[in-house]
């Protein structure tokens, strides 16, 4: 490739005095040093922004992320008719009955679409530990830990790029669910704000999780396959897209220790009012709680230790 | 080229300044590999430092130990007075690292990525954001300023590298392979900024390379490291002295007599061969030692037909202190990899 080669000319005086000056107040800079921000955590947004330009930029990428949950709720939520396996000579308050002994809700489309919030945070979740991987392959990584940036910034950075796009990325799911009829009887404000607390505590441990697993590997390919290991089986062994009642008991059991399964919970609970429910209210908050707690912190002791070799 | 005496002084002068880098005995084990053993040096202020070695000879595993990316197995270092280890983080702030790898994140901009590196360090944006430009024009790159780094080519990425490792006006810059996938051209242009950065802003620079004229043309001093051990230090001029003197050449019109035994008499002259009608003889000064060697062969009543005089080249220095020319060597994979990703984005 032809570049030009920039080439620095024998300097005439006049020049030599103009390079002399700048050496000057160069000098001068160096002597009056910027005062710095020596917080543990300077740098956060810096780094977490990176990561959210790059998304923001790149649109196609979100558009990809969102066909997935997409085809879900149009092919395999309105497939899944399961109006169909009772007889139509039941009468429909006996339908409605049905669907709410299983669904806890009159639809199973509104189940789903609920299940499909956790099933995009779970999703983007797990790629958040990806960018780790790159950041650590592209040596980025590395010039981070060069620098005086605290390590557990680099960590809760990432996770907190995670959180926010898997954040959006719901909501915007959401807004689909609902335009493809999705019941809205219960929405508001409320009920939002304390679903996406629900989702924000999941997302953060998931995320924590995912970025923890990613620290040390430099191997996208074992991620990919760490991806795929965890994620299907927290996803169908969770209530995410069938009800609890139907599943046999040794998988009931599973269900009960996934900490997806009350994230699922809550947001039915308070998005479209379900009557069916693992937990109450109070204690799918603490279970998410706990989990979102235990997780960042392991990831940032653990980040002390596995970034510095 | 600088004569043995100017280097000499400058050499002098070095040893009169603060010590900016002072390493004992720093070794790091990786299981049962002994990557650095016991490596001890100390750099001086203003100096260009250069570590020569192989591929695995442990020159990245010291720099990353000096850059506190990895904690040392033994020994110890201070950088500008500061303790590599009881004080990482200082270090971090009075360093700057340029790495092997292109580090710039390619779906930012130029200055974007300054910028970052500036926030990373904790520097103020009202500082950052006039300096990030600076830095830029310094590097030429001022019209590159707003596009991707992805349609930067290598020899603009490893400018931009420069840029980022200088933001926190870093009193030391650790600069490793810093022309690694490079064109002869750009590569020329890199060692144009990296001494400008010494003359113009007195830096002190400390650069790996497995590139000799490399070494030879940018650095005081070199440091030949091989299987974790430094072999030797000196300047250049010294290691290729070590060599055992320049080679004069001279050929005689009379194959007889042999006035071999004349020649050697001569002070500086080391060592004599006769091959026919020439004489093969190691000096230590060859300018002056060949004017003597022609006034011996025209005192004796012989007739000079050609004489060439042949320096010493690292090359030889670097065959002599290790016992194999520098090569191409096997490493670990993943370094390798990373290797290969940087040659093949600097190409692109």
């Amino acid at each position: 490739m032809a570049e030009k080669i920039p080439t620095r000319s024998v300097t005439t005086t006049q020049e030599k005095s103009v390079t002399e000056e700048r050496v000057r107040e160069e000098e001068k800079q160096f002597r009056a040093a910027p005062k710095l921000d020596k917080s543990p955590l300077h740098g956060l947004w810096a780094l977490t922004n990176r990561d959210l330009v790059k998304w923001y930029k790149n649109p196609i990428q979100l558009i990809i992320s969102l066909i997935q949950p997409i085809v879900w709720l149009g092919l395999f939520g309105k497939a899944l008719n399961f109006g169909s396996f009772i007889s139509s000579s039941v009468p429909p308050s006996q339908q409605a009955a049905v669907y709410e002994r299983f669904f806890g809700v009159s639809s199973y489309f509104s189940f789903l679409s609920v299940g499909m919030l956790s099933f995009i945070i779970l999703f983007t979740a797990a790629f958040s530990g990806m960018s780790v991987v790159w950041d650590r392959r592209f040596g980025f990584l590395n010039k981070a830990l060069s620098t005086p940036v605290g390590r557990g910034a680099i960590v809760i950075a990432k996770i907190l790029q995670g959180v926010i796009r898997s954040l959006i990325q719901a909501a915007i799911v959401l807004i689909i669910a609902v335009a493809l009829g999705m019941e809205t009887s219960h929405l508001s404000v409320v009920t939002i704000l304390g679903g996406f607390t629900v989702l924000f505590l999941m997302s953060f441990g998931l995320s924590s999780l995912f970025v923890m697993l990613a620290l040390r590997s430099s191997d996208w390919q074992t991620q990919m396959a760490i991806i795929n290991l965890l994620n299907l089986p927290l996803l169908f062994a969770s209530n995410a897209i069938l009800p609890v009642t139907i599943m046999p008991n040794w998988l009931q059991t599973v269900v009960k220790f996934n900490p997806v399964s009350y994230a699922n919970d809550a947001t039915r609970q308070l998005l479209i009012g379900s009557t069916q429910h693992l937990a109450p209210l109070w204690m799918d908050f603490g279970v998410l709680i706990g989990f979102a707690g235990v997780l960042a912190v392991i990831s940032i002791v653990m980040s002390w230790r596995l970034l510095s070799k | 080229m600088a004569s043995q005496e100017s280097v000499s002084v400058e050499t002098e002068n070095y040893s009169q300044r603060p010590v900016i880098v002072k390493a004992e005995n720093l070794s790091k084990t990786f299981g049962t590999l002994k990557a650095v053993d016991g490596v001890s040096f100390e750099i001086r202020e203003g100096e260009i430092f250069g570590f020569l070695g192989p591929n695995g000879a442990g020159k990245s595993t010291t720099i990353n130990m000096l850059t506190t990316l990895l904690r040392p197995s033994g020994g110890k270092a201070e950088i500008t007075g500061i303790d590599i280890h009881k004080h990482p983080n200082e270090v971090r702030r009075n360093v700057g690292v340029v790495p092997q790898e292109y580090t710039a994140d390619e779906d930012l901009t130029g200055l974007q990525n300054i910028i970052l590196c500036g926030d990373l360090y904790g520097i103020p944006r009202s500082n950052t954001n006039p300096h990030a430009k600076e830095l830029l024009k310094l590097v030429e790159l001022e019209d590159a300023a707003d596009r991707k780094v992805s349609t930067f080519s290598g020899g603009m990425r490893r400018r931009l590298e420069l840029a980022c490792g200088l933001i926190n006006y870093p009193r030391l810059l650790f600069l490793d392979e810093p022309t690694l996938g490079l064109d002869v051209q750009t590569r020329a242009a890199v060692w144009q900024y990296i001494k400008m950065l010494k003359e113009e802003y007195h830096m002190t620079l400390f650069l790996t390379t497995h590139y000799l004229e490399e070494a030879d043309s940018l650095c005081d001093r070199i440091a030949i490291i091989d299987h974790g051990h430094i072999i030797k230090i000196g300047t250049p001029a010294q290691l290729k002295e070590s060599v055992g003197g320049d080679i004069i050449t001279i050929g005689v019109a009379e194959v007889l007599p042999d006035i071999s035994s004349d020649i050697a008499k001569i002070n500086l002259v080391k060592d004599v061969k006769k091959n026919g009608n020439q004489y093969r003889i190691k000096a230590e000064i060859g300018e002056e030692a060949s004017i003597q060697v022609i006034d011996v062969v025209r005192s004796k009543g012989l007739h000079v037909t050609t004489i060439s005089l042949t320096k010493p080249t690292l090359d030889e220095a670097y065959l002599e202190l290790t016992g194999r020319t520098l090569r191409e060597e096997e490493s670990n994979k993943m370094s390798m990899m990373s290797q290969r990703i940087t040659m093949r984005r600097a190409r692109s």
